[in-house]
């Protein structure tokens, strides 16, 4: 044994060695836990270079924009290249200034409004990984960065936190293969699970096929996966059709729109709503106050219980046809699987005072007359009766609850079921 | 005799020496390897290409010419960088514990002062390293890696190039040959 040892002895070494790291990368896989010591190590060994590294190159780059490339003026242009370079000089080092200020004072502005406690951080390296998207950030847990946090800019999230060493931390980003995190749309609040790919853009994964997301809408963080507080964006669609078993959405995420040299660490998280969508919501818009309530000298117009209030809406003149269909033909909505034959033409409705025959001037057939011209072409209900489509029951069989009452006063028109209202007074800010 | 005692290609014979390099040199080299590796893709994302602590393992085994040597080179510099990265540790570990062991081995028939041999060297040990990095991803993570091949080659011509010049650079930092028995 000992002399095939001696024999063998650098394959053995191999084999051992071999050997321990399969045991070690085995221990890891099958518990989930990490071999800490060594990564501090490494960690604490490469970051301080880092930080030299970036402090040498950031010197001296201002060392070569500012003199080297003015020193190779021509010789007969001297002074006045001289002049010219001192002013590009100045312009470019304002420039440089404002823009750091202008990028600071976003980070604070953001970091200010943002419900979220959280913690400014540099990116000062890359990880080492075949495709990994992961970077090293200057805050560690002596400033309370702990595994698990998130990760964002101003204009949206970029990752989360990994593992966090006494003075650096790890932060995998979104584009990471192995990056998830529950997101949802903002129009028809779609839930997904964000999935990286290892490149710009990223999946959202898990959408049913049937689920609705167009191409340009928004994607919020939905706050399920417990890492990302709800509300913060994510990105937006760029891509989004049907796959085979789920839907096949691509989105480009924003938070890297700027680059990704400053970044926020979310120390603590705050859920926040989902704003509405900008687009269609945030635009100022004119509402006209509802036309005056002269209608009851009208009798198709009148409320059906005989009341002084108007009907003022489609829907309401539809209902009352139908129930007057309904009755003529002594049907009860709601009982039975038979439905009323829509197209035979129901007796003019009677309003008090007024003889059933009695039909006012310019009524239509159905005994009910538009507003205005301009409603009644929007409508399209003039002379023909109204047929359901397809023969189906008709959606005003159960009409809403909701009673056509007097208009408020202040000029602004109700809202209607189903339609979300503006939010003319709170500005909800856009995605950037 | 040892096991390795004849040249394979004729003309291009076996070193008589291994090379001997200070501790600094060992300790400060492969670090830098790693760091240029974590830094510089940041500003020239195409150096993420340069498998530097590769061609760092591949020169100190095939210089030492001693498998024991190699095996050892590579399983630290692969878990330095695999505690860089976020997957578990000893994927790197392993896969350059076999490159140093096997460019250690080859370097016991080759005249490793050949830019040529040198050159071929480090394109094989770059394919060999990718290859099978991607073999352990699949088979050991269950991670759906995928392999391109005709990129996998042409960076693999890359590294080779890069690693003549860096060779060179390292053969400076040599203090003296040893004859081996």
């Amino acid at each position: 044994m000992d002399f095939l040892l001696h024999r063998y002895r650098s394959l053995t070494v191999l084999v051992i060695t071999i050997l321990a790291q399969l045991v070690l990368l085995a221990y890891q896989v099958k518990t989930g836990g990490d071999v800490r010591l060594i990564r501090v190590w490494s960690v604490e060994a490469v970051t301080p270079l880092a930080r030299v590294l970036e402090g040498i190159r950031s010197s001296t780059s201002d060392f070569f924009s500012n003199y080297v490339v003015l020193s190779g003026a021509q010789a007969e242009n001297r002074r006045m290249k001289e002049e010219l370079g001192r002013l590009k000089m100045d312009n470019q080092y304002l420039r440089s200034e404002l823009s750091t200020a202008q990028r600071a004072e976003a980070l604070a502005v953001f970091q200010k409004s943002a419900p979220s406690k959280t913690v400014a951080a540099r990116v000062i390296g890359s990880s080492t990984g075949a495709n990994a998207k992961v970077v090293f950030v200057d805050r560690g847990f002596t400033s309370g960065v702990l595994k698990g946090m998130a990760v964002l800019t101003p204009d949206g999230i970029v990752g989360k936190v990994i593992a966090s060493y006494p003075t650096a931390a790890q932060v995998q980003l979104i584009t990471d293969p192995s990056f998830a995190a529950g997101v949802v749309s903002q129009t028809n609040r779609v839930h997904g699970t964000l999935k990286g790919q290892g490149r710009g853009d990223c999946l959202v994964d898990y959408v049913q096929l049937e689920q609705k997301v167009d191409q340009g809408e928004w994607f919020f963080t939905s706050g399920d996966d417990r890492v990302f507080p709800k509300g913060l964006p994510v990105g937006q669609v760029s891509v989004a059709k049907q796959g085979t078993t789920f839907r096949e959405i691509y989105l480009i995420p924003s938070g890297f729109q700027h680059g990704l040299e400053e970044v926020l660490i979310v120390v603590e998280g705050i859920h926040q709503q989902i704003p509405d969508d900008v687009s269609a919501v945030n635009q100022p818009m004119k509402l006209l106050p509802p036309p005056p309530a002269d209608a009851s000298t009208e009798p198709g117009l009148a409320a059906p219980d005989g009341g002084a209030q108007p009907l003022s809406t489609d829907a309401d003149r539809l209902r009352q046809k139908y129930r007057a269909i309904g009755e003529a033909q002594a049907h009860k909505y709601g009982e039975g699987m038979t439905a009323p034959n829509y197209n035979q033409t129901a007796p003019a409705p009677v309003a008090p005072g007024t003889s059933p025959a009695g039909t006012a001037p310019g009524a239509t057939a159905g005994g009910v007359k538009p507003p205005n011209p301009a409603a009644s072409a929007a409508a399209g209900a003039t002379k023909e009766p109204v047929t359901p489509p397809n023969g189906s029951r008709p959606a005003v069989a159960n009409p809403p609850a909701a009673s056509p009452g007097t208009p408020p006063a202040s000029g602004v028109t109700p809202p209607t079921p189903g339609v979300k209202p503006p939010a003319p007074t709170v500005k909800t800010p856009a995605p950037r | 005799m040892s096991e390795y005692s004849e040249a394979i290609i004729p003309g291009i014979g076996r070193r008589k020496a291994a090379s001997r390099y200070g501790p600094a040199v060992f300790l400060l080299v492969p670090l830098l390897a790693v760091l240029f590796q974590v830094y510089v893709p940041r500003f020239v994302e195409s150096a993420a290409n340069l498998e530097l602590p590769l061609l760092v393992t591949v020169y100190f085994s095939l210089m030492r010419r001693q498998p024991i040597a190699g095996t050892l080179i590579g399983a630290v510099i692969g878990l330095a960088q695999d505690s860089l990265s976020h997957l578990p540790m000893g994927m790197f570990g392993i896969v350059k514990t076999l490159v140093g062991y096997f460019a250690a081995s080859v370097s016991q028939r080759f005249d490793v002062e050949n830019p040529a041999i040198r050159l071929i060297l480090g394109f094989f040990f770059y394919f060999f390293h990718q290859f099978f990095y991607w073999v352990l991803s699949r088979a050991l993570l269950s991670q759906q890696v995928g392999f391109d091949l005709g990129q996998t080659l042409v960076v693999g011509v890359l590294n080779a190039a890069v690693g003549l010049p860096l060779f060179v650079m390292l053969d400076r930092l040599r203090q003296e040959d040893v004859a081996l028995a």
